[in-house]
């Protein structure tokens, strides 16, 4: 009696879960329009049309507006050509070797402050903080810190040096670039610390006690628990930085406005998109820029596999040669 | 014992040094903006940069960088933007992750592998054809128009939201349909209230991003009574460009809503970090 009951049961269930299936399917197909289409429409507008017609543009002679020449590689040839171009490639050196200054000196500070530190929430504010500044103030603060006679100056006069002896900061070609890649770091060096100070603190606190216990002092501690545990952001932020020097926009663009030299890959391409209006020589460039962004992502790739499944890789293989030989042995004991 | 005591203490004092000098390096420039913002025209002429001005109540130079700039209009602007634009985007970044998470359909990876290539393009240099579409589309000098490129520009939060879908369980999905819930009623009823931290963690980057946008909101929104608070900011390097006791008082106009955002919401904006981080 209870058995025929179940059995009947599970037969009409058959017959609902058929008709469940059913409308499910047509959800499946209404879900997935609704909540696709417009992500995809702005994907397609703002990012693959735009990059189709770059490539299109890289070819041609043209201003928005009006006529339009086919040119061939002549706007290519012409980004290798004009020196103002490979200029600011040369001076995005001098912010990378900013951003490389900036990662160690933010590792250093996380690691002062993942040790105990009196205080640490107002450390780590004021050195975060900048970060959210916008760009444009950021601009105007140091255009005014650098400024002959200004901030700067004031202080080096107080300790003693004399205005005649203390250089033009933004004019004088020798050191403009530093002064302005500075600003840079001074901008994003605390938003690294708290990257860093994140995944180190994800580091179990029993290891660092355990550690000390185990008569481990400072540099141990950090050599063999704080640098492995944050080992991968480093070298992320490392990648990150390469595309973010290359793409270096706001500090020349507010304090010198590109001038004596300090002008970026971007200061060069937006003047001459939006203000001489070769429309086709700045898609070329761009699209340089894009391929040298692409290398060094590429390369990251490559980096990542090779630096962390080797060290994986090389211990599975040794665990795996002890297995056999362990087992050799015992083969040879019977 | 004693030579570890002292090592120990040495250490300390390093430690405590670097942090403090980090912390003045960090602050001092916008202090010295602080001190001159409230200095007169003559004081700011005569005394050095460093001195204390005579009073830090004269808001003089607060109420001409306002009227100057138009910057009263440039935070109603970037209100506007900043509500519409965070509201659309973590809707529509949340739905994508969704469907791309829990749903297996023909050119998923493709659509996938689409956006991930496009987190490779560099901005600023997109905006060379970018401008050529939004002029076609007439959308230039429209704060709507705007928005839209905002929000079409929004990869990251995709990926917050695809991390943060990968950990929630799919048998929440499965118990909820079960008891008759359409796959909508599944992602606005069960899942969306548990997206919380990643709405958070979205919210404070996009927002932190567009409120200091300059680049496209300098493009497209070229009227001055579009202007956004950074565009309004950059004002200041026309007719003013050495009057820097208006400039600082700008700069601090811009810079207090985010400084009291950062005071309330400090813990989320550290998790926001982070998390924005580990998106690789």
């Amino acid at each position: 009696m209870e058995n025929s009951r179940a059995v009947t049961n599970t037969i009409s269930n058959k017959k609902s879960f058929r008709r469940w299936i059913g409308s499910r399917k047509v959800q499946r197909w209404l879900i997935l329009i609704t909540f696709m289409t417009i992500p995809l429409i702005l994907l397609f507008t703002f990012t693959y049309i735009p990059f189709a017609k770059m490539v299109q543009f890289s070819f041609y002679d043209m201003k928005y507006i009006g006529k339009r020449t086919f040119v061939g590689l002549a706007n290519y040839k012409e980004t290798f050509e004009r020196s103002e171009i490979f200029g600011s490639l040369l001076v995005s050196l001098y912010y990378m070797g900013g951003g490389a200054v900036q990662l160690a000196l933010a590792l250093f500070f996380a690691t002062m402050m993942a040790f105990k530190v009196k205080g640490e929430a107002f450390f780590k504010a004021a050195l975060f903080f900048p970060y959210l500044i916008c760009g444009i103030a950021v601009g105007f603060i140091f255009k005014f810190f650098y400024a002959r006679g200004y901030v700067l100056d004031t202080i080096l006069q107080m300790f003693g040096m004399d205005l005649e002896d203390i250089p033009f900061w933004l004019q004088d070609r020798r050191i403009n670039n530093i002064s302005l890649a500075a600003t840079s770091v001074w901008r994003y060096m605390g938003q690294n610390v708290v990257m860093f100070l994140g995944a180190m603190m994800s580091v179990d606190n029993d290891l660092y006690e355990a550690a000390s216990l185990d008569g481990a002092n400072k540099w141990h501690q950090f050599r063999y628990i704080i640098l492995p545990s944050i080992k991968s952001i480093i070298v992320l932020n490392l990648i990150l930085c390469i595309s973010g020097c290359l793409s270096a926009f706001e500090p020349p663009y507010v304090i010198t406005n590109g001038m004596m030299g300090t002008g970026t890959y971007f200061v060069i391409m937006n003047r001459i998109a939006h203000e001489n209006q070769r429309v086709g020589l700045a898609s070329a460039m761009a699209i340089i820029l894009l391929a040298l962004i692409i290398i060094c992502t590429v390369a990251q790739k490559l980096f990542f596999k090779y630096v962390f499944n080797d060290g994986t890789s090389d211990e599975s293989k040794a665990a795996v040669r002890r297995r056999k030989r362990l087992e050799k042995a015992q083969r040879q004991r019977k | 014992m004693n030579t570890k005591k002292l090592t120990s203490i040495f250490f300390s004092i390093v430690k405590y040094l670097s942090l403090i000098a980090a912390a003045v390096v960090a602050i001092a420039p916008v202090c010295v903006c602080v001190l001159t913002a409230f200095k007169t025209n003559e004081e700011y002429a005569s005394t050095s940069v460093l001195d204390l001005p005579k009073s830090f109540l004269n808001f003089e130079n607060f109420v001409i960088a306002i009227k100057q700039a138009n910057m009263l209009r440039g935070f109603v602007n970037t209100t506007l933007v900043l509500l519409v634009v965070l509201t659309v985007s973590v809707l529509i970044s949340s739905m994508m992750a969704y469907v791309l998470n829990r749903f297996r359909f023909p050119g998923r990876g493709i659509i996938e592998n689409l956006f991930l290539f496009a987190s490779l393009l560099p901005g600023i240099a997109m905006q060379v054809t970018i401008y050529e579409i939004m002029n076609r589309l007439h959308l230039i000098n429209h704060l709507y128009g705007y928005m839209i490129v905002l929000m079409g520009t929004d990869i990251i939060s995709i990926y917050i939201f695809l991390q943060f879908f990968e950990n929630l369980p799919v048998s929440l999905d499965e118990s909820a349909i079960m008891d008759g819930c359409t796959y909508f009623g599944v992602f606005f009823k069960i899942l969306f209230p548990l997206l919380k931290p990643a709405i958070v963690t979205s919210l404070v980057l996009k927002g932190v991003s567009v409120y200091n946008e300059y680049y496209a909101s300098s493009l497209y929104l070229q009227k001055s009574e579009l202007k956004t608070i950074s565009t309004a900011l950059y004002t200041f390097t026309g007719p003013y460009g050495n009057q820097y006791n208006y400039i600082c008082a700008g700069v601090l106009i811009t810079i207090i809503p985010i400084l009291l955002f950062f005071l309330i919401f400090q813990k989320q904006v550290y998790s926001g970090m982070a998390a924005g981080a580990v998106k690789g």
